[in-house]
């Protein structure tokens, strides 16, 4: 369970990013989850084969990741962790798609590859705003922003008790994991029926904490609804972020700037 | 006389697994009383707790809080004269931040902002805690956690407090301010507890339960220097009324052998 005991800290990591300072922790929830949602919808909207067209869309983690003074450590450990999904998902795509669609040298590249990589690249900028989002709002403003965007209340009450009990229900596996670990020896009681039964009991003890969450609420008058009382207020910088940053996706998106960009860039180093 | 604030009169309760947890249980707290209830685990102080907060419906007998009879259609308003402490703060603070968990109960009245706000600061003020509006409830320590859970309480401003063991898993230190927190307070109490030293500090009656019926009701300081009755509920007498064993020399033990 070594697994379950180092991620913990990371958790409670992105609450202390969260509670920092800066022109992005500042702007409104709502802006961010917008602006957000925008460019990730620019980025997986793209041809399967698209590259090129992609990597300018980085200015906008990066840009953030900058004004936010995150560390980008700290978000390159997280993409490491979510890697695994994104290789399922494209490691086909090579075996597959044979067809020759670039050549670099004497080096002929298939269409699977390139579409691989897409994946790869896309996977990389669309969890890495995602973390940025989180890491630079914290996770019961973004929840009050879902509602106020009109999300489904029941949505936004799991979201927010979910995010609230994780580190409970974290803390019992670990108090269960260790109660085995202790009477166990030389791989004995490790098998997978303990741990069956060590899932069951977390889950009857996670029934049975819901039960008691449930009549804490109820006697405090919980009727279904779960008011936050914090007042959000678009402001002029809101504004000039939400329409500049949709300008700019929407320019990557349609307008294909990256031929010029590159000839651009080009020009500008010294040959 | 005023009349009492709570009534309870032949409760009888069993559990759907078939076990009986109250078997006629009659008694009656004055306003502004302080009862605590002790017995064994599973003597039934944390039932009878509960129908006190409406979390349960007496299945026989019932239960009248500020004259109001505990019963489906009342529930909703003899909550807001009672306030519940849950043993595990933990299952109590379910919001992300301490100010909103403070504020969930007033808000959930319909209260307007500013008072909810008013409130909110209030409560943290009593118990000391004002520092910790914008904490989040999961890094709390234990004592920590259960100030603010007793802050969300008060916002509400009950006529009735209502504890399942306050001071169970808080350290001395914690343990010590939170009695003398709960000294202050004018509201009823009625405390569920196996700490009978703080019982003996905190709360001049005392009710006995065992296996579901009362056994004793009385004053604190007679019921909790009879020995014969606290053993017969499965109690000890409070470590203060004990013979110290130092100076009794009673349970001297041998002194360590020599070299070590």
């Amino acid at each position: 369970m070594a697994r379950i005991d180092s991620s913990l800290p990371d958790l409670s990591d992105l609450d202390g990013l969260a509670c920092r300072d800066s022109p992005i922790h500042r702007l409104d929830p709502r802006i961010k989850l917008l602006t957000t949602l925008l460019f990730i919808v620019c980025v997986v909207s793209f041809d399967k084969h698209q590259l090129s067209a992609l990597l300018p869309f980085a200015a906008y983690p990066v840009v953030l990741l900058i004004l936010a003074r995150l560390p980008p450590a700290w978000i390159l450990r997280k993409l490491l962790l979510a890697v695994p999904f994104a290789l399922c998902v494209g490691i086909f795509n090579p075996l597959f798609d044979r067809t020759t669609l670039l050549h670099i040298g004497s080096l002929e590249i298939s269409g699977g590859w390139v579409s691989f990589a897409s994946i790869m690249l896309r996977f990389a900028l669309t969890v890495s705003a995602a973390l940025i989002l989180v890491a630079s709002t914290g996770f019961d403003a973004l929840c009050l922003a879902l509602a106020r965007l009109g999300v489904p209340r029941p949505f936004v009450v799991q979201l927010l008790l979910l995010y609230r009990y994780l580190f409970v229900l974290v803390d019992e596996a670990l108090r269960l994991s260790r109660a085995r670990a202790q009477r166990s020896f030389a791989g004995r009681g490790m098998e997978l029926t303990v741990v069956a039964s060590l899932l069951a009991q977390l889950l009857l003890r996670t029934l049975d904490r819901a039960q008691r969450i449930y009549l804490a609420m109820q006697c405090r008058g919980f009727d279904g609804e779960v008011r936050l009382l914090r007042r959000l207020r678009i402001g002029a910088s809101d504004v000039l972020f939400l329409t500049g940053w949709t300008a700019i996706l929407l320019a990557l998106r349609f307008l294909a700037p990256a031929p010029t960009l590159g000839q651009a860039i080009g020009r500008l180093l010294p040959s | 006389m005023t009349r009492p604030l709570v009534v309870v009169s032949d409760l009888r309760h069993a559990y759907a697994d078939g076990q009986t947890a109250l078997h006629g249980v009659s008694f009656q707290v004055g306003s502004g009383d302080r009862l605590a209830i002790v017995g064994a685990n599973g003597a039934g102080k944390s039932t009878t707790l509960l129908h006190l907060a409406g979390c349960l419906l007496p299945q026989a007998g019932s239960v009248r809080v500020a004259d109001l009879l505990l019963c489906r259609e009342n529930l909703s308003q003899l909550r807001r004269s009672v306030g519940m402490l849950f043993q595990n703060p933990d299952d109590q603070l379910f919001m992300p931040r301490v100010f909103d968990d403070v504020a969930f109960g007033p808000v959930n009245l319909g209260l307007p902002a500013d008072d909810v706000q008013q409130r909110v600061m209030h409560a943290l003020a009593v118990v000391g805690a004002t520092h910790l509006s914008h904490r989040q409830p999961h890094r709390l320590s234990g004592g920590e956690k259960r100030a603010v859970a007793i802050a969300s309480v008060l916002a509400l401003s009950p006529a009735v407090l209502l504890m399942d063991e306050p001071t169970s898993s808080l350290d001395p230190a914690s343990r010590r301010q939170l009695i003398e927190l709960l000294q202050t307070f004018e509201q009823t109490l009625i405390i569920a507890t196996h700490d009978l030293d703080m019982v003996l500090d905190l709360c001049p009656r005392t009710l006995v339960l065992g296996e579901g019926r009362i056994i004793a009701d009385g004053a604190s300081a007679v019921i909790l220097s009879d020995a014969a009755l606290l053993a017969a509920a499965r109690l000890e007498q409070p470590l203060r009324l004990q013979a110290c064993p130092v100076c009794s020399g009673a349970a001297r033990r041998p002194s360590p052998p020599p070299g070590r």
